[in-house]
Formats: C-alpha cells, structure tokens, sequence
C-alpha cells in the first residue's frame, strides 16, 4: 500500500508542520515516509502546500498523478487540488474559511471541517490543520493515534511546549470529526 | 570453533531488533542530512554561498561546524566559496562545498583547476532548471555539465548521483573517500526535490579513514618545498601531465562504477533513470508490471563513471529502453553510446522543473512496446527515420535498430 | 656587471671574502627568473625573501601565486606555493588561513590579478579582515599577454589594447586599489612603497616587513602595493621606465603608509567609513 495526501492552504495555516507529523507518526508505526514542501512551481498561485507519501514499502515517485487526499485549507487551494483527488479519495475542507463551496466533485468523500472551531475546542483556534490532520487519519487510518500523538508531543514540544496539550487537543477534535459514521 | 560466518549470523540483528530500528529511523530533510553527513565524515571546511534550493545545506553547516570548531566561511560568491575550498584543500584538508546549478557554472573555473593540479573536493551540486537563471524547480539539466567538464580541458570527475535522502548521506562519505584516493574532485549531484525532501533515514554515519598525504602544503619544513599547480608551458611536459591525468580516469572508471538494478531478471524493457527520476521509474514500473509489461529499473550511481558496459551487456538481451530524466535528454547520449544500437533507446523527459509522473512514464513506456512489437513483426526491416518533432514533452526515438548491429550483437553474443 | 654570490656558510676557506655583505637569502632558488631584462618583479622577490629569511618564516610560508608575470614566483622560493585562478588568490589565501591557523599565509598579485579580475575576492578577504599578507605589484600593465591596458594604467598611456592612450571617457580611471581597501576595518596595514630608487627600495622593504609582522602579531588584512616598471610592456629601456616610475606613476599613485591600525584592526564600531560631515538630526 502506498498513500499520498497533499496539505494545502496558506503560508502560516501549519500546513508543512502537519505534513511532518503525519511523515513522522508514519515512522512510528513502521512504514515509510516522503515529504515534500511546496516548492518551485508548485509555489505559484497563493497556496503553500506539502505532499505526503506514506508506504508499507519503499516509497517510489514523489509525484503523484492524483492524490488519495487533499486537505484544503483556503479557496485557492481547493480550486487547485479539488480535480486532483483520486476518485474515491478523500477531499478534506476548512468548511471555516470555505463556507458553502464544494470540490464540485461527485466521486470523492467530501468532508467539511469546521477547523478554527473544532482546534479552539482543543484551546488554541490556530491549529487549524492538525485539525484537518485528525479528521484524515479518522477517516483513513493510514498510521495510527498513538503515533502521531506522539509525534506530536516530540515536534511540537520542541519548540512551543506551551502549545502541546492544545496541538493533541486538536487532534482528538479532528480525529472525533473525520471518524467513518457507523454503517446504517 | 565457530566459523567467521556462524558469529555473524549470530550477531545478527533479530528481527524486533530491526523492526525498533526501523521505527527509531529519524526524518531529516535531503540538504540537512548531506550535511550532517559531511560533518560526521570529517569534513574539516565548508565554504558556501546562498542559493536555492541548497541554502538548508549552508544553514546547516553555519551551525555545525563552528560548533565543532571546524570551519565555516560564507564566502562573497560561488567563485570565493571554491577558490577557498582549493587552498583549503590544497592544505590536505576535507572540503566541501555546495551550490545549485547557476552557482556551480560560476565555479566551473576553479573545479578545472582542482583537477589540473590534483586537489580533493567535494562539489553538491542541488540542481534547479535552467537555462540562465531559470527557475528553482528540481531538474537534471546539469548532466552534460557535471559528466562532460565544467571548465575548460581534458578532465573528468567522479559524479555520484542518489536516488534517496539516505543514500545521498552514504554517498557523501564515498565522495570524501573518492576525492583523497584519487586526488580529485567529486561531485554530488541530486535534483532539488532531494535537497528540500525529507525521508526516514537511519542515523548511520561513516568517516573515511584519514591519509598523511605526500603533495599537502604544510610549510617547507625539514623538506623541500611543494607545489600544486596545474600550469605547465611546455608542451611536452603538460602532455605528460595529461597522459598521467586520463590514466588516473581509467583507473576509475575500473574500479568505481556503480550503478543498481530492479526487476531486471525478465526483463524485456528497461528504464534507465538516475535521482528523483528513477524513483518516478519504479512507481511506473509497479503499475506497468501489473499491466504484464515486463520492464526493470537500470539505475546509474555514478553518472561519470557512466556504467556503460554493464548497460551494453543487458541491452542485448532486451527489446528496447526508455530513459527517463528531468531534462531534454543528456543522459540518454551516454544511454545510446553504451547501447551502440542493439536496441531502440526512447527518451521521456520534463523540464523547468516539471516531474514526469509515473503514468506519464508508463505511457511512454506502452509506446515503446507498441513501436518495437511493430518492428520485430517487420522482420528486422529497416524503419525510414521518422521526422519527429523535439517537443518539451515528446517521447522520440533516438535510435532504429539495423541488421548490422543485430548481427554484430550476435557475433559479440557467441564470444 | 657580474653579480657574485658566493655562499655565506663558505667561509673564509674558500676564498669567500672577508666581510660579506650581500648574498642570495637562502629562501630564494638559485637560478636566473623568467623576468624581462629591467623587470621590477626580481627586486621585490628579493625583498620579500630577505623580510621572510628575518622573521624567520619560509618554514611555516603557503603561498599563493597568482595569474601573470608573478605566476612563476614558486620557481624561485624555497617555500610551499599553490598556484591560483587569476585574481582568486585572496580566496585560496581565505581557505588555507581558515584551516591551518599556524601557517604564514601570502599572496603575491600583480594588477590585473588584484585591481581588475580579482577585485570582489581582493575587497572581501580584506572586508572579512583575513590574517593573510598580500603583495600587490602595480606595474599598470598586463604584462604576461604582452602589455595590454590595465585597471591601473595611467591615463594617456598607450598599451596594445589602448593603442591612442587611455582615454577616461572610454576606459574610465585608475583605480587606486589600496586606498579603496584601507577603508575596510578589517585592514591592519596598506601601504604604497616603490623600487623607483635605492631609498625607496629600502622603504618598500620596511613595508613588507611591517605587512608580515602584522600577521605574525594576530593582526587582520595587510596590503603592500609595490609601484614596478615593465619597460618591454611600457615601450621604454630601463632606465626610461625608471624615470618614468618615479616621475607620473608615482604622481599618480602616492606613496606611503595609507593606514596602519596593527593589532587592533577591527574595533567593533569602526566601519571605516568617514562620518557624514552634516550629519541629519
């Protein structure tokens, strides 16, 4: 198995911090990771962006022709990687920030995070892509809690102790939010 | 008494061992680990001027090296930063130095004086797309420039080329290695999507063993004096000089090829590709072998020593190659002159700092098949040359193959 | 004129005579140079041999040869030479300071080594106050490539390459190089000597030594220009380019110590610039 996700929005938004959490808890849990910040022409047009690729082998192309998920943290963001999710990926929204648009997409889970509530839920109303980074890994499973917690803890404790319970805060909303609703 | 092998197999690790190795691996970022490696290798100097996408290998080396009381200099260009590292290095020290491609043309002078007078370095080379100024965006346009001389003469350098954050940190330390046994410059080549990337890579470090060297500057002391130069006006005598300069390239290109297969066992097709580029490869080739298309990976390590004869051995016994690269097609040259025709060799590549995709990859690959099935169904028929256009994105061919070089594969095939 | 120069560990013995008072340093190679008749280059050779034999430094000398008529300098001293890219000596000099602190570090340029290709290594290794002693020499020519203009040739002086003179609003100014560097905190030494006469020979050495001393002492960047001749290049016998040298180059390029802060080169809050005259409240 090999799973791409690309973190999209503003300069700022945590977008390549989340990414590596996401690499790390990956290592956590065994498998393999790649990340990769916006960079050359991917910088162009208002986004900032990173690609994560997480394998249980070897991980091959740091391109990826579409992407299993997107989170998109801002309008322009969405416009340009809304078309690039794989059919049956997941495209995750700051529904904060987005309001009523759409990925006009019928063949993906949309999924509509009402982010900066969902982190001030967690104590900080910035942390709005670890938000988005729970409600993926709700949704997915691709690494497990426990390792990006960890993750967590050691990335964000480094630099802002001060903001470690309120990153796992985040979290944990996210998580809670993406989770997969029961089968009716 | 037990064998040398038993013990090893017994101080093997098991298999939880590696598994909490695995999970103690650290994510480090491709300019920051080339770095860090460099430092753990030994590197005694750097000497650096900002560049994207490299200035996290400078950065990193800012901290680093003062800290260990080595040194660090941020030199006013590219041109200071290698004229430093060539009286650093002439001193018997371990440098290095590192740019991106506008910065490496600036140093193109002093990398022929080093391998005119014999002086070892370490060039990284994080390549960005030109030409000119061009853009940041990773590319492999540097290929001809690194492998086929950056300043002016008959010289050559060994070029090692990752395809991973891990192997570039492993790479490092062979580059020191290869400079002081052969008395030469190296280069580290990797596109810019290795420099900003970050992979898991296991802590592991090596540092080269250390020489007394014979030709260092010291100080005349209790000895005549030395000179490292690389003029000589009499012709005769530079002559000589570069007779002793090409049997020193022979000697390497003996001994220090590298290069790696994948999936080449069945192979019918083969994708050459080097760096970012052949890992672009290995995603197209799981797909393409899913769709029963039999190809492999030939990965070139070292870019000058080019592989070559390990590529014309597997080429005979294959239908045709594909070469994938980040550029309008340098490599493939060095492919098409190790092949010497015994199978079609096609080339797909991007540029300005676009990455072909695997499926782009995959589609050229069908073509390919498609082209040389047509072919071999032609009973070895000599195609017309087909006037192809050379667009930015164009699959072309850049060989047909003859019943001449059928034949003379046969021949060479028998022997 | 035959020069003797018999070997002063010789003694009386073998003939040597009685009171010797001139012989070759032993730094210096014995052999003839490359030089043209009447060049410059040999007496600043000898000076520099003569100030390294007293300050006791060819053992622990790397020095660094430049592009030009100087490229050859490591055929006639005893000490460890490395040949650089023209006008990045003051880089190589940069490098082998940085990793062998113990070293004596030289440079030995000329003009279009130093003033015209070399000017960005020149400023900076002199900006950075780099420990290295460099020895500039100021012929207003290149010489190597048969007398060509340079960035310090006088203007009205003809060369192969300003055949009617030099003129200023085509070809712009001489650059007076070492006042520019003086300016530079990192600088402990700039001086301007010549070989125009035997008083000012004796001055031009004084400078050199002081240039090395500096280094010796801890101090920063030292710079001694040595104004020379070229009479192939300029055109002129010997004697002429004499003449010559002490008469408009020299009016040109004024001589003496232009700054000497030693040890204490680089105070902190010295940018060595000037303070504005009318400075803005």
């Amino acid at each position: 198995m090999e799973h791409s996700v690309v973190f999209a929005g503003f300069g700022g938004q945590g977008l390549l911090f989340a990414g590596q959490v996401l690499a790390r808890a990956a290592i956590k849990d065994g498998l393999e990771a790649f990340w990769i910040p916006s960079y050359g022409p991917e910088m162009r047009g208002g986004t900032a962006s990173c690609t994560v690729i997480v394998g249980d082998g070897p991980i091959g192309s740091p391109v990826v022709d579409r992407f299993d998920a997107a989170v998109t943290m801002n309008l322009p963001s969405l416009r340009k990687f809304a078309p690039r999710v794989a059919p049956g990926g997941l495209l995750a929204m700051n529904t904060s920030l987005l309001g009523k648009e759409t990925g006009g997409r019928h063949d993906v889970d949309e999924l509509h995070l009402l982010c900066t509530e969902l982190a001030a839920r967690g104590g900080d109303d910035k942390l709005v892509t670890i938000v988005a980074l729970g409600a993926l890994v709700g949704r997915l499973g691709w690494v497990t809690p426990g390792a990006v917690r960890a993750a967590l803890r050691e990335m964000a404790g480094r630099k802002r102790p001060e903001i470690v319970e309120a990153d796992l805060g985040a979290f944990d909303a996210g998580l809670e939010a993406g989770a997969v609703p029961a089968a009716t | 008494m037990r064998t040398d092998r038993e013990s090893d197999l017994e101080a093997r690790p098991t298999a939880a061992e590696l598994d909490t190795a695995r999970r103690s691996r650290v994510l480090m970022k491709g300019n920051q680990a080339i770095a860090e490696a460099a430092v753990q290798a030994g590197c005694d100097a750097y000497f650096g001027y900002p560049i994207t996408p490299q200035a996290e290998l400078l950065e990193w080396m800012a901290k680093r090296m003062p800290e260990l009381g080595r040194v660090f200099v941020q030199a006013e260009s590219e041109l200071g930063a290698i004229n430093m590292a060539l009286g650093a290095a002439a001193t018997g020290a371990r440098v290095m130095v590192s740019s991106s491609s506008p910065g490496i043309s600036l140093m193109a002078e002093a990398m022929s004086y080093m391998a005119g007078s014999g002086t070892p370095m370490v060039l990284v080379n994080i390549m960005r797309a030109g030409p000119g100024l061009g853009g940041i965006g990773p590319s492999q346009s540097d290929y001809f420039q690194a492998t086929k001389g950056h300043g002016h003469g008959d010289y050559r350098v060994p070029v090692l080329a990752p395809d991973s954050i891990g192997e570039a940190m492993e790479l490092t330390a062979t580059s020191f290695e290869l400079a002081e046994r052969y008395r030469t410059p190296v280069m580290l080549v990797a596109d810019g999507i290795l420099g900003q990337a970050m992979e898991p890579v296991e802590l592991r470090f090596r540092m080269p063993e250390r020489h007394a060297f014979d030709w260092a500057l010291t100080g005349a002391a209790g000895r005549p004096a030395r000179i490292i130069k690389s003029i000589d006006l009499d012709p005769e005598v530079l002559e000589n000089r570069n007779l002793a300069l090409q049997h020193k390239y022979r000697e390497i290109a003996r001994h220090e090829v590298r290069w790696e297969g994948w999936q080449l066992e069945d192979a019918e097709f083969a994708i050459v590709a080097y760096g970012t580029a052949a890992r672009v490869a290995r995603s197209a080739i799981a797909k393409a072998r899913e769709k029963g298309i039999k190809v492999g990976l030939f990965r070139p390590i070292t870019l000058w020593p080019f592989p070559e004869r390990q590529l014309m051995r597997l080429s005979q016994r294959l239908h045709g190659i594909l070469t994938v690269e980040l550029s309008s097609g340098q490599m493939v040259e060095d492919v098409r002159l190790a092949v010497e025709g015994r199978c079609p060799v096609a080339f797909h590549g991007r540029m300005g700092g676009m990455v072909p995709t695997p499926d782009e990859v995959l589609g050229a690959l069908k073509a390919l098949r498609g082209r040389t099935e047509r072919a071999r169904g032609e009973s070895h028929a000599v195609a017309p040359p087909r006037a192809e256009p050379v667009h930015a994105h164009a699959t072309y061919e850049h060989s047909e193959t003859t019943p001449w070089v059928h034949e003379r594969a046969r021949r060479e095939g028998r022997r | 004129m035959t020069l003797h120069t018999p070997d002063p560990a010789a003694g009386h013995a073998s003939g040597a005579p009685a009171r010797l008072v001139y012989h070759r340093p032993d730094v210096l190679v014995d052999r003839s140079t490359h030089y043209c008749p009447g060049c410059g280059h040999g007496i600043i050779h000898r000076l520099l041999a003569e100030v390294m034999t007293e300050l006791d430094l060819p053992a622990h000398t790397i020095a660094v040869a430049p592009v030009g008529c100087a490229v050859f300098a490591y055929d006639y001293f005893k000490v460890d030479f490395v040949e650089a890219p023209h006008g990045r000596a003051p880089a190589v000099a940069t490098g082998i300071r940085r990793v062998r602190p113990e070293a004596f570090v030289l440079t030995y340029q000329g003009d279009g080594d130093l003033a015209a290709i070399g000017t960005a290594e020149i400023v900076h290794a002199a900006a950075r106050g780099e420990r290295i002693t460099a020895i500039f020499v100021n012929n207003g020519i290149y010489g190597m490539t048969g007398g060509q203009m340079a960035p310090t040739t006088l203007l009205g002086q003809r060369t192969t390459s300003s055949p009617s003179g030099r003129d200023a609003a085509l070809m712009g100014y001489p650059i007076r190089i070492t006042e520019m560097l003086a300016q530079l905190p990192g600088v402990s030494y700039a001086a301007r000597g010549t070989i125009a006469d035997v008083a000012s020979i004796g001055k031009l050495k004084a400078m050199i030594k002081r240039a090395c001393q500096v280094q010796i002492e801890g101090g920063g960047f030292a710079l001694v220009e040595a104004l020379s001749n070229c009479p192939v290049g300029w055109g002129m016998t010997p004697e002429q380019s004499i003449e010559h040298l002490k008469g408009p180059v020299v009016e040109a390029f004024p001589v003496g110590v232009i700054v000497d802060r030693g040890k204490s080169a680089m105070p902190a809050a010295d940018t060595g610039c000037p303070a504005p005259a009318h400075p803005e409240a």
